[in-house]
């Protein structure tokens, strides 16, 4: 009976704690969005908040469709997106009265992957797309060994998913017997553990000791060819507030593309913007 | 004093009235969940008829045009449920009989702790050992395409239903008359002949109902499958191809979709089917309980 | 009807030995076939729980040597720092403490006074058909699909936003009926003898539930409570749509803030970030702390169970 009284104890503790500080106000950032924006979102967060002690900035991740709900819904002050904003998400917006601005806050690009033991470096855009519609199964038609293709995607509703579709399968389906996983990290946990698959993710994911990036058409991806556009994958991060920001978001926004600010996004493994 | 039993009633009265609208609000949660569940998942009809959402085998749900076809993730849904059930079933059941027919009192209390313990095991850890462990080790040893797949997936869910199952069984198992297994062993059953032919058949319905609620909870579980079946919207052909069952899409998924897009409809839908499924299961629960209780 | 049954399961009995007999077709060795058979399934159920003890055993053993390593107090008392590659994890535990308790302040109290209005009050009847109807529904459905019920209605319906309040209301409907089943049992516990004393002291109905029925079946209300606790720790389905985040800069101040939860966060190690190869140890760590949680609480409520169990005997 001690021990269920320490219990209820605890409980009264904590009720006490959760609506003490509710009283302070001190003016809360949200970041809302991809999931790829997410290591750098949150580094330079935690080194904004520790200039400036008085914001506090929770960082929720989902996908880039996730933040942009959330900013037509008006549930956060920042969506952090992978790709544009679509037509019907700022319509949707306006109809909200939301006023959706888009600010550039880093460049990446999306690189094939595949296990570290593979021999085959370099495809063209027309083995990746035949290998993910299906058309290659085998790594030997690539130069590889002969063994299967795992073929890994992301969900088609993901950033990094729309750019692949785009840039690379030109309007062709993915095949549906590719595995999908639901995040950037998924993706990297499967093809590392995986010594027949091929799979795309952002530049920021690459570790060499896990997965190795492959070249396309010649071009590796590295933040240069990122920020010429050299290789065809290059995309820009945004992140879109409601209307020009002002005060703390503002100042957030400054710092993420400061010299400071752009480099955590470096250290996260992404590419600035110079 | 004419109030004073005037206030005695109401001091009666009162609770039982507040205790009776408090306890409704269980009917309250649950038409809710009913109602919106309905309200967004039924407007995906206007985008996809329901054979369309049925008998497509194509889930594109943000290509355009999109493809709603759920006929791969229901398809998957019972793959799993299936193989989870064939391989924990069976082997919960076994646990029960030895709970109660074989192992001794003194020792069997740890055994149950065992099985509480298993069940109360995060789904969250099951399906990160899914992913990190035995995926790479079922892709390497048995040179399979990916070892996020069926098997895999299927194995832990089996983990997770099992402690349901035993329990459940054990209960139904300890109901049947120790006279019943005394007239057995009295005509010289061996303890063997006395488990399969009065025990067994005389704990049946409770054992049903144990696979079923298992069966149940294999359906709906989502971390497992989110992290270990790999994902691929297709009918599996063997026990080592990847599935996406429905669970997992909504989990993968949600989070991506716009509110109010044909998409997010579809999610909702799919939770929608996964309700009736349960809910169904849950009827055919309930109407083996009430046979037994017809006397 | 309890005879006759005996009769038809002699019979069935006797016609099953029968028949095993005639499907032998070396009447000698019957016996002999008969014995290994027992002692087939013998071993076979035997080998069956012993299979199933080391597979929890290895996975608890697997989980604790992988991540003993980076346990530290500096893990459990410090917040994730450096895109989670370094610090610790206290916002994630004070964050499903957090859920835990907003889950309890709504299901505790409605649970038991569900298991009240069942066990005191309800006197057959519709009104109770169907909420016992409802509550075994609600058990039965799946917690991604409470999920998206969280999502439609606490988030979006009533603007509650991803918050702690939201995603603890949804693991609030989900025990509900756990709850409710426990308090039940305890209720039905109390010997029907202390209530006709209260009566026959001219105690009034509610009198008799609040000051007698109550307080004696308390410590088996409260250690179904705590057993529910247990899953309410470790859900994750739940809470991904409906509070919890991926990075949150302290603790939850107040209702309205999203938090963290260790059964997300441990999601979100293995699932996303840049560096999965140096978060590798804090994945097991905080695996090793979230089940810590969960099975402490829930042995607590198991050790509290079994006590009760004694006292009742």
């Amino acid at each position: 009976m001690k021990m269920l009284s320490m219990v209820v104890l605890c409980f009264a503790v904590l009720t006490a704690s959760l609506f003490a500080g509710a009283a302070f106000g001190a003016e809360e950032i949200s970041i809302n969005g991809s999931t790829t924006i997410l290591p750098f979102a949150q580094s330079t967060a935690e080194a904004f908040m520790k200039i400036n002690p008085s914001t506090r900035i929770s960082v929720s991740g989902g996908g880039s469709g996730n933040g942009a709900k959330a900013l037509i819904d008006g549930v956060t002050s920042i969506a952090a997106m992978s790709r544009e904003m679509k037509s019907e998400e700022a319509d949707a917006a306006k109809a909200n009265g939301r006023n959706p601005v888009k600010h550039i806050v880093a460049v990446d690009c999306i690189v094939p992957v595949v296990h570290p033991s593979n021999p085959v470096k370099d495809l063209t855009t027309g083995q990746l797309r035949d290998i993910y519609s299906g058309k290659i199964t085998n790594w030997k038609e690539v130069g590889g060994p002969d063994k299967k293709i795992a073929v890994i995607g992301r969900d088609t509703s993901s950033g990094t998913y729309e750019v692949w579709n785009e840039k690379i399968m030109k309007g062709e389906q993915v095949t549906p017997r590719a595995l999908i996983v639901a995040s950037s990290g998924a993706l990297v946990q499967a093809v590392a553990g995986n010594t027949l698959a091929i799979g795309y993710d952002s530049l920021g994911y690459v570790n060499e000791k896990l997965i190795k990036a492959l070249s396309i058409e010649g071009v590796q991806g590295t933040p240069d060819t990122a920020r010429s556009g050299k290789i065809v994958t290059s995309r820009n991060l945004f992140m879109y507030t409601n209307g020009n920001p002002g005060g703390d978001i503002k100042k957030y926004l400054d710092f993420l593309v400061s010299d400071d600010g752009q480099r955590y996004v470096a250290r996260e493994g992404f590419v600035t913007l110079k | 004093m004419p109030n004073r039993g005037e206030t005695l009633k109401l001091s009666e009265t009162a609770p039982r009235a507040v205790i009776t609208v408090i306890a409704m609000s269980g009917i309250l949660v649950m038409a809710f969940i009913l109602y919106f569940l309905t309200k967004e998942g039924i407007p995906i009809l206007k985008d996809a008829s329901i054979t369309q959402l049925a008998a497509g085998r194509l889930w594109y749900p943000v290509s355009s045009p999109p493809l709603f076809g759920m006929m791969s993730l229901i398809g998957g849904s019972l793959a799993v449920t299936l193989t989870s059930s064939v391989l924990a079933i069976p082997l919960g059941v076994a646990l029960a009989l030895f709970l109660t027919e074989i192992c001794p009192k003194r020792i069997s209390g740890f055994f149950k702790i065992t099985l509480e313990i298993l069940g109360f095991l995060p789904s969250v850890v099951l399906g990160f050992i899914g992913m990190v462990v035995i995926a790479p080790y079922l892709q390497i040893k048995l040179e399979l395409l990916s070892g996020l797949n069926l098997m895999n997936a299927s194995m832990l869910l089996g983990v997770m239903i099992l402690p349901t199952v035993a329990t459940l069984s054990e209960e139904s198992l300890h109901a049947v008359p120790q006279s019943q297994r005394d007239a057995s062993y009295a005509l010289g059953a061996t303890r063997c002949e006395t488990m399969f032919n009065v025990v067994l058949p005389g704990a049946a319905r409770g054992i049903a109902q144990a696979a079923i609620l298992g069966v149940m909870r294999a359906m709906g579980e989502t971390m497992v499958v989110l992290m270990a079946s790999g994902g691929a919207a297709l009918l599996p052909e063997s026990a080592f191809d990847p599935v996406r069952p429905l669970t997992s899409a909504i989990a993968a998924e949600m989070g991506e979709t716009s509110v109010g897009s044909a998409h997010y409809h579809a999610l909702f839908f799919m939770g929608f089917i996964l309700l009736l499924i349960t809910l169904s299961l849950n009827v055919l629960v309930i109407k083996i309980e009430s046979r037994g209780e017809v006397k | 009807m309890k005879d006759t049954d005996h009769e038809t399961r002699g019979e069935a009995l006797l016609s099953a030995l029968d028949n095993s007999g005639d499907a032998c077709p070396i009447r000698p060795n019957y016996a002999v076939f008969r014995k290994f058979a027992d002692w087939l399934a013998t071993f076979l159920l035997c080998s069956s729980m012993i299979f199933v003890t080391v597979v929890l055993c290895a996975i608890l053993f697997f989980l604790a040597a992988k991540g003993g390593g980076a346990l530290s107090w500096e893990f459990v008392t410090e917040p994730p720092r450096n895109g989670m590659t370094e610090g610790g994890i206290i916002t994630p535990i004070v964050g499903t403490l957090q859920l835990i308790f907003v889950s309890m302040c709504f299901a505790f109290p409605v649970g038991v006074v569900t298991a009240v209005y069942f066990n005191e009050y309800a006197r057959g009847g519709t009104l109770k058909k169907s909420l016992r109807l409802a509550m075994r529904s609600l058990a039965s459905i799946p917690s991604v699909v409470l999920g998206l019920f969280g999502l439609a209605f606490f988030c979006t319906f009533l603007r509650f936003g991803t918050s702690l309040l939201s995603a603890g209301l949804t693991l609030g409907c989900m025990v509900l009926p756990t709850i409710v089943t426990a308090s039940e049992t305890a209720l039905a516990n109390v010997p029907q003898d202390y209530r006709d004393a209260a009566y026959a002291l001219g105690a009034t109905e509610w009198q008799t539930i609040y000051g007698v029925v109550l307080p004696s079946a308390f410590p088996g209300i409260i250690t179904g409570g705590i057993l529910s606790v247990g899953r309410v720790a470790g859900e994750t389905a739940p809470i991904m749509f409906t509070g919890a985040v991926f990075f949150a800069p302290g603790f939850a101040r107040g209702v309205f803030d999203s938090v963290m939860a260790l059964p997300y966060h441990v999601y979100v190690l293995a699932t996303a970030g840049t560096n999965i190869e140096k978060t590798t140890p804090l994945q097991y760590g905080t695996i090793l702390v979230l089940l810590a949680v969960v099975l402490g609480i829930s042995m607590v409520g198991m050790a509290a169970r079994s006590r009760l169990r004694k006292d009742v005997l």
